[in-house]
């Protein structure tokens, strides 16, 4: 109106907001309402340190948490068709989905990486539940048809991380379709014999749940995480009663033989590294092995300039021949390791 | 007794008339046949133009419309010494989803489909159409039967959607679903799933992860019901003929997008109109469908399925 409004206001409010601490210092947590620094809540994995509820992460957070440090990279994901039924409601769908590109810095809500777990190679798809609800259209099926496989691939297991509400409404039937797409993915999966886990986070509904999400070799769920097929609401309105206490979280799930396990978020990582140990190296655990027993008998009279060099190669092998199969690549560096294989020379 | 949607009232009104004139010929006037025969044109322009550019809201009205040939009247129609079979083998029968072994012209088949039922009480009885998990474990166990014995498999869609319960949640909807779309891709046998009525979801896919999925004309086929949808992401019940328009659920458009396979013709006014020709329309189209699937063994059936639905979604609308 004036300068008093246009001009000194704000020069006001400037002064006092300034003197207010960032807000993204500190985080109250949704369900205790404790607030926690954010440093605090950085180490604990995003889970209150106060009442242990575990708020939801992003995929990045997701992957940096599961893999060995850092040792991952984000591949790629095929370019899906942008709103092939030019969808409108109050909005349109290609403005929906640039303010979620905007607000999370991502195409769509799948991420795809590969790298180590516990030095095992996997590939882990991980949704962003930021991105529209994580909902899965088009592009998160091709992100999970693409994650299956570079899992073939690579012959490492896949470890889906859902985070969604469930189809993708303003792509109508073709969101339906992912849901067929993606059980093809899980089945490429499965028919190479690779091991495929499912990581229920919070949350994990609609047709998500009822596809790939509930087709896994195991099922772990974090703690409280909201896992079902039908929305609350929806069946309060179809029943007309209150919904039993715990409903649809991870450990009614649980009573009820839908998942393997529910686990705190801090033991997730030990948790799989654990069992994809236990499904991919069905062999005596490498490091039991003691590589020095093995070298005497082995070396029947090579020349002194190849028995350095068997000894050299060694340990690579050691580590990896007493699990045959499950690494297909140790084959290559086997060859040379054993001196009885070459009478050529 | 027939019923009538809002949008036909005007035919409705028309159609009265001729019942009423019918009335009066008792009494013996002349002219009246002339009249009825006239006015019985009006109705067939009628119903023609009406029917010929139905917008998709007006499309979900005649989809569930209650005198629609529903699942039990199609096997009536269609199948031969048709045998139910009942139960999942581990917790109960399912009476919304039908599934038994019949011949279906002259061939020994699998038929699976849900029912909604037909008056209160066979509607209650069915639940509306509306599976639990033990109905979808029914048809996995009949889908995998069908497949031991080398029987091909046809499905008929007709449903608002799976249940949503307490119960249903308990014993794993989700996963029953899940398990069924597996098995749907899996199958080393010819399945054909027809869309006869509502195409609801997750609840649908189900059972129609097929071969060829073909489409009654003025059926619909949809990830979330309009009014679902409208509440959803218009925040009000009424703007559902909006939302009806935008999920693009009318089995042209699906073709359109290579979702559906082939739109199956439905008599003017509607299938429920005349019964006798929607049944022989079904029928020939699903046996069109198997012939087209003739000489293709297990293997191929699953990785021509598969590459199907792999390549769908490439395609917008023209």
């Amino acid at each position: 109106m004036n300068w008093l409004t246009n001009f000194v206001r704000p020069k006001i409010r400037a002064l006092y907001t300034k003197k207010d601490v960032p807000d993204n210092l500190w985080h109250k947590c949704p369900n205790c309402e404790a607030m926690i620094f954010h440093r605090d809540l950085e180490e604990n994995l995003h889970v209150c340190q106060h009442c242990g509820f575990h708020m939801r992460l992003d995929a990045d957070k997701r992957l940096k948490m599961l893999f060995d440090d850092d040792d991952f990279q984000v591949i790629e994901l095929p370019k899906a068709p942008i709103d092939p039924l030019r969808f409108r409601d109050q909005k349109r769908y290609t403005d929906r989905l640039k303010e979620a590109q905007a607000k999370t810095g991502k195409s769509d809500a799948i991420r795809v990486a590969h790298g180590k777990m516990g030095g095992i190679g996997t590939v882990i798809a991980a949704f962003d539940f930021g991105f529209m609800g994580g909902s899965m259209g088009i592009a998160v099926g091709e992100g999970l048809l693409a994650a299956a496989r570079l899992a073939v691939l690579q012959e490492a297991p896949l470890v889906v991380v859902p985070s969604s509400g469930g189809a993708r409404m303003q792509e109508g039937i073709l969101s339906l379709m992912q849901m067929p797409r993606s059980t093809i993915a899980v089945q490429m999966v499965k028919e190479a014999g690779l091991p495929y886990i499912v990581v229920l986070t919070d949350p994990t509904t609609g047709g998500v749940t009822a596809s790939f999400a509930m087709l896994g070799d195991l099922h772990i769920a974090e703690k409280g995480a909201q896992i079902g097929f039908a929305g609350a609401r929806v069946i309060e309105d179809t029943i007309r009663e209150t919904l039993p206490e715990g409903f649809q979280r991870s450990e009614y799930l649980m009573e009820h033989g839908m998942v393997d396990m529910v686990v705190h978020r801090k033991d997730l990582r030990e948790t799989l590294i654990r069992v994809l140990d236990l499904l991919s190296r069905p062999g005596p655990s490498a490091e039991i092995v003691t590589l020095p027993k093995q070298e005497p008998e082995a070396v029947v009279a090579p020349t002194e300039a190849e028995s350095i060099e068997d000894l050299t190669a060694e340990p690579t092998v050691a580590v990896t021949s007493d699990t045959p199969g499950a690494q297909p690549h140790s084959g290559e560096t086997l060859e040379p390791a054993t001196p009885g294989d070459r009478p050529e020379r | 007794m027939q019923t009538f949607l809002e949008f036909e009232k005007p035919i409705a009104e028309l159609e009265g008339k001729i019942e009423e004139l019918r009335h009066l010929t008792d009494t013996g006037d002349i002219n009246i046949a002339e009249e009825v025969s006239k006015l019985q044109a009006k109705v067939d322009r009628l119903l023609r133009q009406t029917y010929a550019k139905l917008a998709p809201a007006q499309k979900v009205q005649v989809a569930r419309h209650p005198n629609r040939p529903h699942c039990m009247d199609y096997i009536e129609g269609l199948v031969e010494d048709f045998t139910p079979l009942a139960g999942d083998r581990g917790f109960a029968e399912d009476h919304a989803i039908i599934g038994g072994i019949g011949r279906f012209r002259g061939r020994s088949a699998m038929i699976i489909g849900q029912e909604k039922g037909h008056d209160t009480e066979s509607r209650v009885r069915h639940n509306f159409g509306m599976a639990k998990p033990e109905g979808y474990r029914k048809a996995i166990r009949l889908m995998e039967l069908a497949e031991r014995f080398k029987l091909p498999v046809i499905t008929l869609v007709d449903t608002a959607g799976a249940y949503p319960g307490v119960g249903a949640e308990e014993r794993g909807q989700a996963e029953a679903i899940a398990r069924s779309i597996d098995t749907c891709l899996k199958l080393r046998v010819p399945l054909v799933a027809t869309v006869i009525g509502e195409g609801g979801s997750g609840g649908a896919i189900a059972l129609a992860a097929a071969d060829r999925v073909l489409m009654l004309e003025h059926a619909i086929y949809s990830v979330i019901s309009p009014e679902g949808c409208a509440s959803i992401l218009w925040r009000t019940n009424t703007a559902a003929a909006e939302a009806a328009a935008a999920l693009r659920l009318t089995a042209q458009d699906l073709k359109d997008l290579g979702v559906i396979d082939r739109v199956v013709a439905e008599p003017i006014g509607g299938a429920h109109r005349d019964r006798s020709e929607i049944m022989t329309a079904v029928g020939n189209a699903i046996e069109d469908s198997f012939d087209e699937l003739r000489g293709l063994d297990g293997g191929a059936l699953r990785m021509k399925r598969r590459d199907k639905f792999l390549e769908m979604g490439q395609k917008g609308l023209s």
